[in-house]
């Protein structure tokens, strides 16, 4: 994808199959040579790991599926079957339900990483738009999965988020009709999220093939911010990158493991080991933790339609922050105020997702709104105003520089803008 | 998944890249195992094992066929006649030999599941140049005591594991 | 400094937390509170109390069931719990599956023989009755739901996972602490409380742990009511206790397995995240020994 031509095939299977489908140089020059900047550190292992967990949730689902029964009065039952009379049942139900959480852990931590080192910045724009595609499709694909086991939680979470489409005027009952295939979410409602929830994966592991060719075309970001300039700025990925990879989810295995085989239902709710009963409505309906920032925004807006805009615009904003952001220096290691903005909107990325679990009541409220309101101020004010009133530390001549020591004359930020390295 | 080779260093052999790379590999062949494992017969269908036929009902000459383990099984109240010619088949025009006293040690009731050994399809009782089986689809022909005698199945018809419960019942598995 | 560099050092200090959160977990009752009832500490706004911890042989990292409590607790749910409740997921044949009461094959036949099992139809077409088999699942005394609720008044829940369908609430900072040291009996815990929280003989529906107190199932325990066979006290609290470990293995049969298996899992990726470790700083030395620095 980035055009280094040094794969010389060596064996005749090779080199036939060379002439005829030039993967294996596409491979060589994507994940064996390519220039990685040598300065990464540890939060860039996550998109590796993300990868290695979509596949593991795909290979999980399709065993899963071979026993599972997309039926409302049997899909409860065929899921205790599962746990009890597959051979390793448990296990494979434990590693994808807890899976998922896995999943959104890294991308939350991936996508985070993205922001505090403003890797969505020019020339990457179209690798950050991409990387929300995925973010979206995984909370539609999570989403849906959750209903297959067809618990109270599961028959109450899909009840309320596909009513939210009742709130678009004039069509919005017509929608959700449309939407469950009935007048409430029934059989066919769950045949359909589960066939959408078997095709989503294969659709983001289409995205993400388009994610990795967006990123080789100008490479990853680093802490720094700067382009690699020359070739002391870079490492071949293999095998510094592969070792490094590996051995960070090595590390995440063992906490993913943790939850499987230890505390396998901590992250789930004890309302979905109750079958789904639509005659009756759980007395506190929450959804998994990694909705709950959403969910409080929701819930924060004392109106049904303004509380639905709010919290898709809550999701869909992080797609304008290129655009948001108008610092042109991308690391906050060099910009004082953005790394107090960056750390503080986690702080209220994570109370929000507190304040979703509790219920809407007392101090909850008043606190829901607080924070709702600062989760778009710091996109809609505080990002644009930074860039213009922050003066940036000084930047490091060149990425080398900054790894290897001795920046004598350190330049200042304005004098060295950031300019995207030739691709192709 | 990563660190199994190190190409083109001097370090190749470095007993410490060895070690890591076999232990990956043995971390990734037992956690196949259970990939394989889960497509085994599940506890319930392990124990779904055994069921009980009523075969007082069954007159002789008439061959009854119940389903065990999802498959068909014949349960054939055999005639004197059958019983005779069944008993008196010498063992050295049998392509697969085995005495009718072996498969029917209560001579007047064959059982036998219902699968062809050929290729799976199910015979049809009563019937060929044995007055035993026959298989339609491609040709094989069975004796009234389940023994291959023409065509192209390699071995007689498998004998389930049964029990008489008194005289009008059996359990069959 | 340069024997243990910086890294190294942190991951030192990262499988030390983990295997002391193993040592947590596995001697994580220890310090519990026995059969003890329950606390006095009033929860939220409602006054329901909140339940206290037991300390189970099935908690953390090396837990496994008793299997003489299984029994005794399968006897309670068979003479008391039994008359109302329906256990659909449990086959007889899992009474004799390992990890589990562990009664011998005989012993599990014998059970499934008490019952009598709704089959057919028949070649006459008509349904019976007939001795329960290893592969028949616990019947229940009511054709269906709608019979259970007439008689009852409200639908006895099935029991089947009802260890993992009940809960309580451990509020912050608790509920962070749980998953480290591998708290997840919260729903024994809940049965326990409840089924040991009729305080006032006066009205057996009021409930000191059920959320508005007013339970429909009356006070299903009193002591003496179930014979115990092997000498264990015939209290409510032991039949609570022995049925509440009854009701987490029905919910989680597979706990034994899984907890066996996880801790090799987990020794297996310590082992191999610390050699990938020394194999990463030995590939990553030679770029740091071309710059002359030591990052």
């Amino acid at each position: 994808m980035s055009g280094h031509p040094t794969y010389v095939p060596t064996h005749p299977a090779a080199q036939w199959l060379e002439r005829r489908l030039p993967i294996l140089g596409l491979l060589h020059s994507s994940f064996v040579v390519f220039p990685n900047p040598r300065n990464l550190n540890y939060w860039w292992t996550f998109g590796g790991i993300l990868s290695f967990m979509l596949a593991a949730q795909i290979a999980t689902g399709v065993v899963l599926v071979m026993h599972y029964t997309p039926q409302a009065s049997l899909a409860f039952a065929s899921v205790e079957h599962i746990m009890r009379d597959v051979n390793y049942g448990w296990l494979f139900r434990y590693a994808h339900a807890n899976g998922a959480s896995m999943f959104f852990v890294a991308l939350y931590i991936h996508m985070f990483r993205g922001m505090y080192y403003g890797s969505y910045k020019e020339p990457r724009e179209v690798l950050w738009l991409l990387g929300i595609l995925i973010y979206l499709l995984t909370i539609a694909t999570a989403f849906m999965g959750y209903v297959l086991p067809w618990g109270q939680m599961s028959f109450w979470g899909a009840t309320v988020i596909t009513s939210l489409f009742s709130a678009v005027p004039f069509v919005g009952d017509s929608i959700t009709t449309w939407l469950w295939g009935g007048y409430a979410v029934d059989n066919a409602t769950l045949n359909r999220f589960f066939s959408l929830h078997y095709l989503l994966p294969f659709m983001i592991a289409g995205v993400v093939v388009l994610h990795i060719w967006a990123l080789h075309v100008p490479g990853s970001n680093n802490p720094t911010g700067l382009e690699p300039k020359t070739a002391k700025d870079t490492l071949p990925f293999h095998p510094y990158f592969t070792v490094k990879d590996g051995f960070a989810l090595a590390c995440f295995l063992i906490f993913f493991s943790w939850f499987i085989f230890y505390v396998p239902n901590y992250l789930n709710h004890a309302d979905n080991y109750i079958e789904a009963n639509p005659l009756q409505t759980p007395a506190h309906i929450v959804p998994e933790w990694y909705y709950l920032p959403f969910y409080a925004i929701l819930r924060s807006i004392p109106s049904k339609l303004g509380g639905t805009i709010a919290m898709f615009a809550a999701v869909l904003i992080f797609a304008f922050l290129p655009w948001l952001d108008s610092s042109r220096i991308k690391s906050a290691v060099y910009r004082p105020l953005y790394k107090i903005a960056f750390w503080a909107f986690v702080v209220c990325a994570v109370l929000l997702g507190y304040v979703g679990a509790q219920p809407p009541e007392g101090v909850y409220v008043l606190a829901a709104r607080l924070l709702t309101a600062y989760y778009f101020l710091h996109f809609l004010v505080i990002l644009p105003l930074l860039g213009i009133y922050e003066k940036p530390r000084p930047l490091p001549a060149s990425i080398a520089d900054s790894v290897l020591g001795p920046p004598k004359e350190a330049i200042h930020a304005d004098a060295n803008p950031a300019h995207p390295r030739k691709s192709g | 998944m990563v660190a199994s080779t190190i190409t083109d260093e001097p370090t190749r052999r470095d007993f410490l890249f060895i070690a890591t790379g076999a232990v990956g590999v043995v971390g990734a062949a037992a956690a196949v195992w259970p990939f394989l494992s889960q497509m085994s017969p599940d506890a319930t269908t392990l124990a779904a094992a055994s069921i009980e036929v009523d075969i007082g009902n069954i007159a002789p000459g008439q061959i009854v066929t119940v389903k065990w383990r999802g498959k068909p099984v014949f349960i054939s109240h055999r005639t004197p006649a059958e019983i005779e010619a069944a008993r008196a088949t010498p063992l050295s025009e049998l392509p697969d030999p085995a005495t009718d006293e072996s498969r029917a040690p209560n001579p007047e009731w064959l059982i036998v599941v219902g699968i062809c050994t050929h290729l799976g399809c199910v015979p049809i009782g009563n019937e060929g140049p044995y007055n035993g089986y026959f298989c339609p689809c491609h040709g094989s022909v069975y004796d009234a005591s389940g023994r291959i005698r023409q065509g192209p199945a390699p071995s007689n018809l498998a004998i389930p594991p049964y029990k008489f419960a008194g005289d009008a019942k059996v359990t069959i598995g | 400094m340069s024997l243990f560099p910086r890294k190294m050092r942190v991951g030192a200090g990262v499988a030390l937390a983990l295997i002391a959160m193993l040592v947590l977990a596995a001697s994580g009752t220890k310090g519990l509170a026995s059969d003890d009832a329950a606390t006095n500490a009033p929860a939220g706004s409602h006054d329901v109390k909140t339940p206290k911890r037991q300390a189970w042989s099935f908690y953390g990292p090396f837990g496994k069931f008793d299997q003489a409590q299984l029994q005794r607790g399968l006897q309670v749910f068979r003479e008391v719990c039994a008359t109302c409740h329906s256990l659909k997921s449990i086959a007889f044949r899992d009474l004799a599956a390992p990890g589990g009461p562990d009664f011998s094959e005989a012993q599990a036949k014998a059970l499934a023989a008490d019952y009598k099992i709704k089959d057919g139809p028949n070649d006459a077409g008509d349904m019976f009755e007939r001795p329960g088999r290893l592969s028949d699942y616990f019947p229940w005394n009511f054709p269906n739901a709608q019979a259970a609720r007439a008689a009852f008044g409200a639908l006895p829940p099935d029991l089947s996972v009802i260890a993992k369908a009940r809960t309580y609430h451990r509020g912050f900072p608790l509920f962070l602490v749980d998953p480290i040291i591998q708290y997840q009996e919260h729903g024994a815990d809940y049965i326990y409380a409840l089924l040991t929280g009729y305080a006032r003989s006066e009205d057996p529906n009021w409930n000191e742990y059920f959320p508005g107190h007013k339970i429909a199932m009356p006070n299903p325990l009193s002591d003496g009511a179930v014979d115990y066979a092997d000498g264990s006290p015939k209290t409510v609290r032991q039949y609570a206790k022995d049925v509440s470990a009854f009701l987490m293995w029905t919910a989680e049969p597979k706990l034994e397995e899984r907890k066996a298996i996880g801790f090799r899992v987990l020794v297996f990726l310590c082992v191999f995240a610390g050699l990938l470790y020394f194999v990463k700083r030995k590939i990553w030395a030679r770029v740091h020994d071309d710059a002359g620095g030591t990052h």
